[in-house]
């Protein structure tokens, strides 16, 4: 494989160029004349001269290097990293959603609301809540859009001790930051022996200072909540209320409702579960819904319909206010919309019943050579732990890095906290079984050569572009941008 | 046993230990904690003077692994941080007992810092902790 290249800066030569401008026509006037001296640069701009093919090249190269859903098996942990419909692209693409500026008054827009206000009604009936804003950018921006919409609704009620949130050890990692953000103190909830949220504990703690639990169901662990619906009974009780983390919907759709459940406020990660890209491929978007009590508590504007007209309502006294300029990521509701239309939702039960699938054939493969606690039906996830290998000198980072050498992406490292040497591990919906055969037999492939030679696998990768990178030193003493010598 | 532990010192069950020094106690990670959290990379420090409360997390210790709190073993006010700490984080993992200490703290009530666990207490308390993963 390729080794690192030089930079831009590096290769550029004096005089070379990229470009010619066509003689000037008009007459030439100085910048001095043009600009207050003030704003005049005092020495000429360092700029690497190069021509076009050299810079066509290096970023031609440096593209090659990205590894995404679109390239090989992805299987990171709650991220769902499953393939995103180049339809959608297209969709979102087209000039009508693509041209329009947020600025524009709203009878010029009304296709635009019109999908805001279905992609509402759809996401409702997906998770049986009453409404949905749009605004949150992504997953944790919707957490704390959340957590803000239920500390409005303790303060409407005069209920102003309730400084606490409750998260258990399985929960989605972004949960004990935004609870912090919020301004709240975080509780945490140990789990029980089968991996659920520790009943009685959850008793113990819930009291008058407990304003919501935060919940990812199904958990990190890939397990679902056997006691959900007491657990709600538990929260409600003590005045408190449920939040859902939907990181992990894509496990459930179709299923089971959140708002069955007993949630009062839910998140949904529709880059992920609805499939439009992300991390790396684009901004995400995290719808919030909530039940009719905390309706009035949303921020503004939501968009209703009057007769045939859809327009911005702005009309919420108790609103906690915008989250966000304008109304979200529009273009990534479209992608999502589109999705939701295409699958239908037969197809959307179709996804989860995928998802779960892919997940237990691959982890009773992985099972014949890997420890796997909580021996149960998983959902879309499970987690490996790779403490017997660790013991033996390559943990979970050393066969994460061993994956890259076969051309896989690693899964989720060292999260959830609860498993020591932690794997998680999400296979999707979209990938094939033989996708899941090969993934398997290079994990099966790596713990063997670990039992040979644990100190080989430990100074793993070989075959990639930076082999072992420098952990530490990345960390303590980051080089951020090239600087001239 | 694979990880180092001090005769001497008292142990929570989050993995601090606590030192008794002229009225106060000096706290920090255990090898063993260490050990788990992996190369650490960052340390961010309780301000000198601030109150803190047993159990509660009074410093943050962040690894190439993980991000975890440091709860206080005792409650009372912090006298002294361990500013080196800043720039070099690292010498928790060569040092944990010694250089590797985190904060300083005033004794308020000794009966707190007796009741956590001694080294063979300790020592038991890692196995089990071991065995259960």
């Amino acid at each position: 494989m390729r080794k690192a290249k030089a930079l831009l800066f590096e290769m550029g030569r004096p005089g070379r160029q990229g470009y010619s401008l066509p003689s000037n026509d008009v007459p030439e006037k100085s910048l001095e004349e043009l600009l207050p001296k003030k704003m005049l640069r005092q020495e000429p701009l360092e700029l690497p001269e190069l021509s076009e093919v050299e810079v066509i090249r290096h970023y031609t190269e440096l593209s090659t290097r990205n590894f995404g859903v679109d390239t090989g098996f992805y299987p990171l942990g709650s991220c769902t990293m499953k393939y995103n419909p180049k339809v959608n692209e297209d969709v979102a693409a087209l000039p009508g959603f693509a041209l329009m500026h947020p600025c524009q008054p709203e009878e010029t827009v009304q296709g635009a609301l019109e999908l805001y206000y279905n992609m509402e009604q759809h996401l409702k009936e997906l998770t049986g809540m009453d409404r949905f804003t749009m605004q949150p950018s992504a997953g944790a921006h919707g957490e704390l859009t959340g957590l803000m919409v239920i500390q409005a609704y303790h303060r409407n009620r005069g209920d102003h001790d309730r400084n606490k949130v409750l998260i258990p050890v399985t929960a989605h990692g972004t949960n004990p930051a935004t609870v912090t953000m919020a301004g709240y103190e975080v509780i945490q909830i140990p789990a029980d022996e089968r991996g659920n949220v520790d009943l009685e504990a959850l008793k113990e703690v819930v009291d008058e200072t407990t304003s919501a639990l935060m919940l990812t169901n199904p958990s990190t662990l890939g397990l679902f909540e056997e006691e959900i619906v007491e657990m709600a009974k538990v929260v409600h009780d003590a005045g408190a209320l449920l939040y859902y983390d939907g990181a992990n919907l894509n496990a459930i759709m179709g299923y089971a409702r959140p708002g069955d459940m007993g949630f009062d406020v839910v998140h949904l990660n529709i880059h992920k579960t609805l499939s439009t890209p992300h991390g790396g491929g684009g901004p995400g978007s995290g719808p919030v819904g909530v039940k009719e009590r905390l309706i009035p508590y949303l921020p503004v504007p939501l968009v209703d319909k009057k007769e045939d007209r859809f327009y911005f309502d702005y009309d919420l006294p108790d609103s906690i206010g915008k989250v966000q300029s304008f109304y979200g990521n529009f273009g990534v509701v479209v992608k999502a919309y589109n999705y939701v239309c295409m699958m239908g939702g037969a197809g959307l039960k179709q996804v989860s019943t995928d998802a779960v699938l892919n997940s237990n054939y691959l982890a009773s493969l992985l099972q014949k050579t890997y420890f796997i606690p909580y021996d149960r039906i998983r959902k879309h996830e499970f987690v490996v732990s790779a403490k017997p290998e660790k013991k033996k000198g390559a943990g979970a980072g050393d066969i994460a890095k061993a994956l890259l050498d076969r051309g896989f992406h690693p899964p989720t490292v060292y999260f959830p906290l609860i498993v020591d040497e932690a794997l998680m591990t999400e296979p999707n919906d979209t990938e094939s079984k033989e996708t899941l055969d090969d993934y398997a037999r290079a994990m099966e492939e790596i713990a063997r050569d670990i039992e040979e030679d644990a100190e080989k696998v430990a100074a793993g990768p070989y075959h990639t572009v930076g082999g072992r990178l420098d952990e530490v030193r990345a960390a303590r003493s980051p080089v951020l941008r090239w600087q001239k010598e | 046993m694979d990880y180092k532990v001090i005769d001497g010192l008292k142990y929570t069950r989050q993995h601090e230990w606590a030192r008794q020094e002229n009225g106060t106690a000096v706290v920090g990670l255990s090898d063993y904690a260490q050990h788990k959290l992996g190369e650490i990379v960052f340390v961010e420090l309780p301000d000198v003077g601030a109150e803190v409360e047993a159990g509660k997390s009074a410093a943050v210790i962040e690894s190439v692994k993980a991000v975890a709190d440091l709860y206080a073993p005792l409650d009372g006010k912090v006298t002294e941080v361990n500013e080196a700490l800043l720039d070099q984080p690292e010498v928790i993992n060569q040092d944990p007992y010694g250089e590797g200490w985190v904060f300083k703290v005033e004794i308020k009530d000794a009966s707190q810092l007796e009741a956590l666990m001694d080294k063979p207490a300790y020592e038991e308390f890692i196995i089990k902790e071991e065995e259960e993963e």
